[in-house]
C-alpha cells in the first residue's frame, strides 16, 4: 500500500468521524448563522449599497475562525490520545507523517465544506447587483487558506494534550496573536513606541495583511507562501510533539 | 519471527525495561507475566513499534522496528492494553478502516471483515457504534482488528482483561488455535491462562526477566512441586504427621488443614522431582499402619506460588507501565 492511499484512508475515516457525531452539524449551523449575522447585521451588507462581499463578509472571517477553527480541530489528536487509539493508529503500517497529513487534510476539507455552504450569500449579492465574481473567488481561496493555517496550529496544540479544552485555549491564543500583530489598533499602539520599519516587520507575521490581498482579488504567491508555510511549520511541530509522546519524554 | 535483544527503556530517570531479550518462533505462544508496572506493556509497545527503545533492538520477520518500521508493522497484529477503538465508528466501519489501512480493498476487504466478525462473534453488533457496546464486545472488536490481515505475528496486551468467563474461554481457544501457525506474545496476570494457552512463559519483574520456560518447567520451581498430599479418615493429623516424618526421601511434613476426624497432611520431598518414589513410600507406610486412604496425590506445583516467590520483591509499588 503506498503512502497516498494510506493518507486517503486516514483522511476518509477522519472526515467520516465528523459527520457521524453531531459535531459537524452543530459546527456548520453555527458557522453559517454567525456568517449571516456578521454579514447582514453587523457588516451592514444592505446599508453599504455596493455589490461586494469584501467588507461585510470576508472581513469577519479572521475573527470568526479564531474561535470556530480551534473548536473544530481541537479533538484531532487530543481525542486519539485520550481514547488510546493513537497507539493503535501508529502501530498500523502508517508513518506519523501520513497520519498527520491525513488528519489535517480531512479537517481542512470539512472546514472548506462549511465555507462552501455560505454560497447563498454569493447568490444574494448576485441577485441584488453585479459583483466582481473574481474577487469573490479569490476571497474564498484566501479564506480557505486562512482556515488551513488556523487549523494546522490547532492540530499542533491538539497533539500537546489529552485535554480538548486546553488545546482549544492554546490555539485561540496563538491564532489571536497572529491576528493581533497586524490589527490596526495594535499596530497603531506599536508605532508609538517602535520605529516604523519594526512595526512593518512585526505586522508581516499577521494573517490580516496577507488575507487582505485575497480580498482585493489578488492571489499573490507571497501571501500563498505565507499561509502554506504556517501550515507546514505547524504540522512539522505536530510531528515533533508526537515523536516526543512516543518516546515518552 | 520476533527477536528482542537487550531491550531497555527509561522514562526520565525511571527504568521501565532493563535488558529484556527473547525470541518467539512461528507456532509458539509466549505468555508474558508480571505484576502491574513490571514493564510488560512498555515491552509490547516497543515490540510493536509504538515507542522506540532507549537501547537494544527489536526485529519482526527480519525487519528492524526502528529502521524499517513499515514492513515490520505489516506483519504484526496488535491489541493494545484496554482495547482502544474509535468510539464514534460502527463496528463494521472500524473493521473496514483497519482492513483498508492494511492494504485490503474491495472483495478482499469484505472477506477479511466477514472472517473476523465470524471468529469473534460480532455479527449482532456489526452496525452498532462502538461507544454503545459493552466492554466484552468492545474488547472483541479491537481483537478482531488485530487479526484482520491474518498476521504472522500477534501481540496481545491483556487480551482477556474485562471479559466474562465464557468470553475468556473463547478468546483463549482462539489464541491457542491461531498459535499453531503464528508467533504470538500475550501479556496477562491471570496464571491459569498460561496453563491454558502458552507453550512458553516469561516472568518479568521491575523490567527484568526473572524466569523463562515452559509452564511445566516453571511449575517445578514451586516448593509444592513433588509434594505428596494424603487424606486419611479416622486418625488425627498429628499422628499421621509423626509417622510420615520418617518416610524415605521426605524433608518435612505439614498439616494442610484441620478437618474433623480426618488427617490431611502434605509430605515435602528432599529434592524436587522425585515424584513417583515419594508417593510409593508414603503409600507403603500408610498401608503398613492399616489406615484407610481416602486420597493420595502428587502435587504438580503451582504457578501462582512461583510467581509470588519470584516477584514478591516489590509488588506494592504500583506504577503505570
Amino acid at each position: 500500500m503506498n503512502g497516498l492511499s494510506t493518507i486517503k484512508t486516514i483522511a476518509r475515516r477522519e472526515l467520516a468521524s465528523y459527520f457521524t457525531s453531531p459535531v459537524a452539524y452543530v459546527f456548520i449551523v453555527i458557522f453559517l448563522a454567525m456568517c449571516g449575522i456578521f454579514t447582514f447585521l453587523l457588516g451592514g451588507f444592505f446599508e453599504r449599497g455596493e455589490a461586494s462581499l469584501v467588507r461585510p463578509f470576508f472581513d469577519w472571517h479572521p475573527w470568526l475562525y479564531l474561535f470556530l477553527v480551534p473548536a473544530a480541530g481541537m479533538r484531532v489528536w487530543a481525542e486519539e490520545r485520550r481514547l488510546g487509539t493513537l497507539e493503535l493508529l501508529l502501530t498500523m503500517p502508517v508513518t506519523a507523517g501520513q497520519a498527520i497529513i491525513g488528519k489535517f487534510l480531512a479537517s481542512w476539507l470539512f472546514l472548506i465544506i462549511a465555507l462552501a455552504l455560505t454560497f447563498p450569500t454569493v447568490l444574494t449579492v448576485c441577485y441584488l447587483g453585479k459583483p466582481d465574481l473574481g474577487t469573490i473567488f479569490t476571497g474564498y481561496v484566501g479564506s480557505a487558506l486562512l482556515a488551513g493555517a488556523y487549523l494546522a496550529i490547532t492540530c499542533m496544540t491538539s497533539a500537546m494534550t489529552r485535554n480538548q479544552v486546553i488545546s482549544f485555549i492554546l490555539s485561540v491564543v496563538i491564532c489571536f496573536f497572529l491576528i493581533a500583530v497586524g490589527w490596526p489598533p495594535v499596530t497603531t499602539f506599536f508605532s508609538t513606541i517602535l520605529p516604523e520599519r519594526a512595526v512593518d516587520l512585526i505586522s508581516t507575521f499577521s494573517v490580516l495583511p496577507h488575507f487582505a490581498g485575497f480580498q482585493r482579488g489578488v492571489i499573490d504567491s507571497r501571501d500563498v507562501f505565507f499561509f502554506v508555510s504556517i501550515v507546514v511549520f505547524a504540522l512539522f511541530c505536530t510531528g515533533v510533539i508526537i515523536r516526543n509522546i512516543r518516546s515518552g519524554n | 519471527m520476533i527477536k528482542v535483544e537487550n531491550l531497555k527503556k527509561s522514562f526520565g530517570t525511571k527504568r521501565a525495561v532493563d535488558g529484556v531479550s527473547f525470541t518467539v518462533e512461528r507456532g509458539e505462544v509466549l505468555g508474558f507475566l508480571g505484576p502491574n508496572g513490571a514493564g510488560k506493556s512498555t515491552t509490547m509497545r516497543m515490540v510493536t513499534g509504538f515507542i522506540p527503545p532507549s537501547e537494544g533492538r527489536v526485529s519482526v520477520g527480519g525487519h528492524d522496528l526502528v529502521e524499517q518500521p513499515l514492513p515490520a508493522k505489516r506483519l504484526i497484529g496488535y491489541l493494545p492494553e484496554n482495547a482502544p477503538s474509535y468510539n464514534d465508528m460502527t463496528v463494521g466501519g472500524f473493521l473496514g478502516f483497519a482492513a483498508e489501512i492494511r492494504g485490503l480493498t474491495g472483495d478482499a476487504k469484505k472477506r477479511a471483515v466477514h472472517r473476523v466478525v465470524e471468529m469473534c462473534s460480532l455479527e449482532t453488533v456489526l452496525h452498532q457504534s462502538v461507544d454503545t457496546l459493552s466492554k466484552g464486545y468492545r474488547h472483541r472488536t479491537c481483537f478482531a482488528q488485530s487479526i484482520i490481515h491474518d498476521p504472522d505475528v500477534l501481540v496481545l496486551d491483556e487480551p482477556t482483561d474485562g471479559l466474562d468467563p465464557n468470553q475468556k474461554h473463547e478468546i483463549r481457544g482462539l489464541i491457542r488455535r491461531m498459535g499453531e501457525k503464528k508467533a504470538i506474545v500475550f501479556s496477562t496476570h491471570i496464571l491459569e491462562e498460561v496453563d491454558a494457552v502458552c507453550s512458553r512463559a516469561i516472568i518479568i519483574d521491575r523490567g527484568r526477566i526473572v524466569a523463562n520456560g515452559t509452564p511445566a518447567a516453571l511449575r517445578q520451581q514451586s516448593e509444592l512441586s513433588g509434594a505428596v498430599t494424603v487424606k486419611i479418615p479416622g486418625v488425627s493429623s498429628e499422628q499421621v504427621q509423626e509417622r510420615l516424618k520418617g518416610v524415605q526421601g521426605a524433608r518435612s511434613v505439614s498439616v494442610v488443614d484441620r478437618l474433623p476426624d480426618t488427617a490431611w497432611v502434605r509430605v515435602y520431598p528432599q529434592t524436587q522431582g522425585q515424584n513417583g518414589s515419594l508417593a510409593r513410600e508414603v503409600a507403603l507406610v500408610v498401608a503398613g499402619q492399616g489406615w484407610k486412604l481416602e486420597e493420595l496425590h502428587t502435587e504438580e506445583g503451582r504457578l501462582d506460588e512461583v510467581f509470588r516467590n519470584i516477584t514478591k520483591s516489590d509488588n506494592s509499588k504500583e506504577q503505570r507501565s
